[in-house]
Order: C-alpha cells, then sequence, then structure tokens
C-alpha cells in the first residue's frame, strides 16, 4: 500500500509505479542454464507473467537460453503468460516434464 | 484417495494396503521401474527432481480426477525423487474397483497424465559417467488460472 494520496488518480498512479517483488524458480535443465534455482525480482505493479520472462531473458547469458515461451507456474499452478503478478508471487520456470 | 511425493524407497505393498475393500473383485497395482538403458545407452541410474509443493497439489488432483472417473476414492499413487537405481520403482499407482475394466481405466488415466503434467524431470546417468536431462513433454494448460 501507497502512504496518503488526495485523490484516486494519485492512488492508481503511484501503484502503478510501485515495485513488487516475486521470487523466480528454476528447476531442472533451467537451473543449470542459469546457474541458479531461484532469483528474487522487482517489478512494476501489475507486470504479467510474461513480462517477467522477458526481464528473466534481458538478462542474457544462460538466462537468454531459456525460451521465449516457457512453461510457467504462479504460485503451484500451471499459468499463462498474460496473468498479472502480485507482490510476493511464486513464479516457476518448468522445462518440459519427465515424471514417470 | 492417497497421493504422496517421497524420498523414499517405495514399499508396493505399503501402497497396496492403501486401496482395496470387501465390494472390489479387481485391485491393480502398477510400478514404473528404472531401465538398465535407454536410446542405446546403458543406463546406471536416475536421479528424479521435482518441485515438490506443486507435484503433491499436481498429484493429488491427478487422483481426484481418476476417482471422479472409477466412481471410487480407491486410488493410491506415490512418485519417488533424489537418486534411483537400475530396478528401482520410481512411481507406484493402486487401484481397487468392483471390476477389472475401472481399475485398469483409472491406473492408465493417473500414469498418462502423470507423465503428462507432473512437474517432475530426470536426469540420466549413464554407465560411462556422463548424465543429462530426459527430454519431457510440454505439458498442455486446460484451464488458465487468473490473475
Amino acid at each position: 500500500m501507497c502512504g496518503v494520496t488526495l485523490d484516486g488518480s494519485i492512488v492508481r498512479s503511484y501503484l502503478g509505479a510501485y515495485p513488487m517483488r516475486v521470487r523466480v524458480l528454476f528447476f531442472a535443465l533451467y537451473r543449470d542454464l542459469v546457474g541458479t534455482g531461484e532469483l528474487e525480482l522487482e517489478l512494476p505493479a501489475g507486470a504479467t507473467a510474461g513480462a517477467l520472462v522477458r526481464v528473466v531473458r534481458e538478462r542474457g547469458g544462460g538466462f537468454a537460453r531459456i525460451p521465449p515461451d516457457p512453461v510457467l507456474a504462479v504460485n503451484h499452478e500451471y499459468a499463462s503468460p498474460a496473468v498479472a503478478l502480485r507482490d510476493g508471487d511464486e513464479v516457476a520456470f518448468l522445462p518440459p516434464v519427465a515424471g514417470g | 484417495m492417497w497421493s504422496r511425493v517421497t524420498t523414499h524407497p517405495i514399499d508396493p505393498a505399503a501402497v497396496l494396503a492403501e486401496v482395496g475393500a470387501a465390494a472390489d473383485g479387481a485391485v491393480l497395482l502398477f510400478l514404473g521401474t528404472v531401465r538398465d538403458h535407454n536410446d542405446g545407452r546403458p543406463v546406471s541410474g536416475v536421479r528424479y527432481e521435482a518441485y515438490v509443493e506443486m507435484a503433491e497439489r499436481v498429484l493429488s488432483e491427478i487422483a481426484r480426477e481418476a476417482a471422479e472417473r472409477l466412481g471410487t476414492d480407491r486410488i493410491a499413487v506415490v512418485h519417488r525423487i533424489g537418486e534411483l537405481a537400475v530396478g528401482e520403482a520410481s512411481v507406484a499407482i493402486a487401484v481397487s474397483s468392483p471390476h477389472r475394466a475401472e481399475a485398469f481405466d483409472a491406473c492408465r488415466y493417473v500414469i498418462e497424465e502423470i507423465k503428462r503434467r507432473l512437474p517432475v524431470w530426470k536426469e540420466e546417468r549413464y554407465a560411462e559417467g556422463a548424465s543429462r536431462w530426459l527430454e519431457g513433454q510440454v505439458p498442455q494448460i486446460p484451464e488458465v488460472a487468473g490473475g
């Protein structure tokens, strides 16, 4: 939440600029590519999961080797890149699965 | 219904003990085990990795869906993760029902859905020392969670 404001438009613009923090997880092949299993990232409020993918890939190196349309989970459920993220969300990058 | 993701060796008798009822005339146990070869290469073992919190949730969903198809809640499924040797069970599914057809259908449903969408990955270790992540399936997302 932001602090004191006088009118609704100011509330909205301030919230829109307010960063949120999300926890980003990488598994298996993707973890090997990027060299870590977990990151904390700040994004503008309301950013989508797809926007997060772009931010991650723009880090370059192994991050750029993640496909542009990876399977994603938000808070332990498969999610579309169009989903809007919220502060504190856990977003996982999931390589093709091979259980059984 | 009973579902688990575990790092411990699977005891098939314990999984079977989760199903079965006096009304049931069919009891089925499926074990998926580690093969000693893949694509012509000798395999010495495998390592399974999971997104554990999500895998537990998805496995439970799969069991529930199978129960809805079968019309009984007598379904037990466990997936093991970590290092497994050749011959060890990576997955066990037990189903019981009054008649065999429903039990076979439910068991088949559970293993196919595991392959399709359980967030688990498999790294094969080869006899000569190399290892690699197996190419998996891209889960198709039927419904997208709301924002």
